[in-house]
C-alpha cells in the first residue's frame, strides 16, 4: 500500500471513530435512565433508542478497528481508550439533568444524525455506506419520538415549557461544534466519503426550526464555542461517565459474559 | 463459521433446499409466532465456488440483543440438518425493510395479536403520510393512538384503542 493510501486509511479510521463515538457516548447516556425515566413507556423508549445506537457503534466500531489494522475488536476501541481519544462531539457527553434536558439533547442529536446519516448512504466508503443505510432508517424513530416529547413539554405548561427553554439556551452553543469544519471533516469531504458540514447544517438547522415553531420554542443565536469533543478535547463530565462505562472491562481484564 | 463437512451424497440443490426448509423452523426469540424466513432476514443461501454454503442474515434492528441469538440458532438449526459445510454472513445493504415480511409472516403476526406492518404498497404510503390510523387488533375501530413509539423489542410500538380501551403492539414500518 502506497504511503498515500495509508495516510487515507489512517484518516478515515479517525472519522469512523468520531461517528462511533457520538453513538457510543450518546447510548451509554440514554442508559443511565433504565429505571428512573418518568413513566414505564420512557424507561422502553429511552433505552430502545439507547440500544439502537450501541449498535451503530459496535457496527462502527469494529470497523474501525479493521482499519486501523493492530488487531483491536470493537470491546477493546469502545472500553479501554483514554478520554482524549474518544472523538464525540461534547453535545453528547453533557449530563442528563432532567427529562426535559435529556429531550433537548436528543432532539438536536437525533436531527444532526439523521441529516449525516442520510448523506453518508452515498460515501465512496462502502462499509460506512451500508452502516448509515442501516441506521438512518433507526434514527428517524428516534427523531420522531424526541420532537414528539418537545412539542408536548415546549407547547405544555409554564414549568415544562421554561425547563425545556432553559435546556435549549445551555445546550445550544455546544451543536456550533457539530458543524465546525476541521482538516479531517474537510478531508473526508474532500474525498467524497464524508458530505460537507454545511450542506448537513442546512438541513438541520430547518429541522430544528420546524420543531422549535410547533413547540413554540425561542431559538437561541449562535456563540461562539469552545469546545472540540471531535478532536478529543472534552467536557468534565466525560470523564466521569468512562469511569463508569469502563470499570468492569479495567476491573476484570478479557471479561466475558 | 465453518462447520460440519457436506454428506458427499447432497447434490447442491438438495443442500440449498435442506437449509431452507431447516431455516423454516428457526423462530424469531422474541416473536415466537414467525420464523426466520417469514420475517424476511434470511437473505439468500447459496453455494460459493469452494463448496461452502453462504447463507445472508441481516438484523432487523443494530441493537436489537436477539441478532446474536438468530445467529446461534441459525448456526445450530444448519448443523442439525447437515447441509455440509456453510458460513453465515451478516447482511447490512441493502438494509433489512418490514417490506419484506412474507404475506404469511404477516398473518401469523396478526394471530399472534400483534398488529403488522401495512403490506409494501400501503407502507410506501405511510412512509409519505406518517399519521394514518392503525385498527385495533381486538375491535377493529381505527380510533386508536400511539402511546410510544418504543414497545418491548425495537421493533414493536405500543399503541391504545380508545374504543375497547385495550393496549396492543404494533410491528412498526421501517
Amino acid at each position: 500500500m502506497s504511503a498515500a493510501a495509508t495516510n487515507v486509511g489512517r484518516l478515515v479510521f479517525r472519522y469512523v471513530l468520531r461517528v462511533g463515538d457520538l453513538s457510543l457516548v450518546l447510548g451509554q447516556r440514554l442508559g443511565e435512565w433504565v429505571g428512573h425515566a418518568p413513566a414505564i413507556e420512557e424507561d422502553l423508549g429511552l433505552a430502545n433508542i439507547a440500544l439502537d445506537l450501541i449498535g451503530q457503534a459496535r457496527l462502527l466500531l469494529s470497523y474501525a478497528g479493521e482499519l486501523e489494522g493492530r488487531d483491536r475488536g470493537e470491546d477493546e476501541i469502545a472500553f479501554l481508550r483514554e478520554q482524549g481519544e474518544y472523538l464525540n462531539p461534547t453535545l453528547v457527553e453533557q449530563p442528563n439533568v432532567d427529562f426535559g434536558q435529556t429531550i433537548v439533547r436528543q432532539v438536536l442529536i437525533d436531527a444532526f444524525q439523521l441529516e449525516l446519516y442520510d448523506r453518508l448512504t452515498n460515501s465512496a466508503d462502502e462499509r460506512l455506506a451500508a452502516i448509515a443505510e442501516k441506521a438512518v432508517k433507526e434514527t428517524r424513530y428516534h427523531l420522531r419520538y424526541s420532537s414528539d416529547w418537545l412539542v408536548r413539554l415546549g407547547d405544555g405548561t409554564p414549568e415544562s415549557r421554561a425547563r425545556v427553554q432553559s435546556a435549549l439556551e445551555r445546550l445550544w452553543p455546544y451543536t456550533v461544534e457539530l458543524f465546525a469544519e476541521d482538516d479531517l471533516d474537510r478531508e473526508m469531504a474532500d474525498c467524497g466519503i464524508a458530505p460537507r458540514l454545511a450542506d448537513v447544517r442546512a438541513a438541520w438547522s430547518m429541522r430544528i426550526d420546524d420543531v422549535l415553531a410547533e413547540a413554540t420554542l425561542e431559538r437561541p443565536r449562535d456563540r461562539p464555542h469552545a469546545w472540540f469533543g471531535k478532536c478529543g478535547e472534552h467536557s468534565e463530565h466525560l470523564g466521569y461517565l468512562l469511569a463508569d462505562m469502563q470499570y468492569l472491562q479495567r476491573a476484570y481484564p478479557g471479561a466475558r459474559w | 463459521m465453518l462447520r460440519s463437512d457436506a454428506p458427499a451424497s447432497l447434490d447442491t440443490e438438495a443442500r440449498v433446499a435442506a437449509a431452507w426448509q431447516a431455516l423454516a423452523a428457526v423462530e424469531d426469540p422474541e416473536i415466537p409466532a414467525v420464523s426466520v424466513i417469514d420475517l424476511g432476514i434470511i437473505r439468500f443461501i447459496k453455494l460459493q465456488s469452494d463448496g461452502v454454503l453462504e447463507v445472508g442474515l441481516s438484523p432487523t434492528y443494530t441493537g436489537c440483543p436477539a441478532t446474536e441469538v438468530i445467529r446461534n440458532m441459525v448456526e445450530r438449526a444448519l448443523d442439525e440438518a447437515q447441509v455440509g459445510q456453510f458460513a453465515v454472513t451478516p447482511v447490512l445493504s441493502p438494509a433489512w425493510t418490514s417490506d419484506w415480511i412474507s404475506p404469511e409472516g404477516r398473518r401469523k403476526l396478526a394471530a399472534y395479536g400483534i398488529v403488522p406492518p401495512p403490506d409494501v404498497v400501503a407502507s410506501t404510503r405511510r412512509r409519505l403520510r406518517e399519521d394514518q390510523p392503525i385498527a385495533c387488533p381486538r375491535c377493529n375501530s381505527l380510533n386508536t393512538e400511539c402511546i410510544s413509539q418504543f414497545g418491548s423489542t425495537p421493533c414493536k410500538a405500543l399503541h391504545r384503542c380508545r374504543q375497547c380501551l385495550e393496549p396492543f403492539e404494533y410491528f412498526k414500518c421501517i
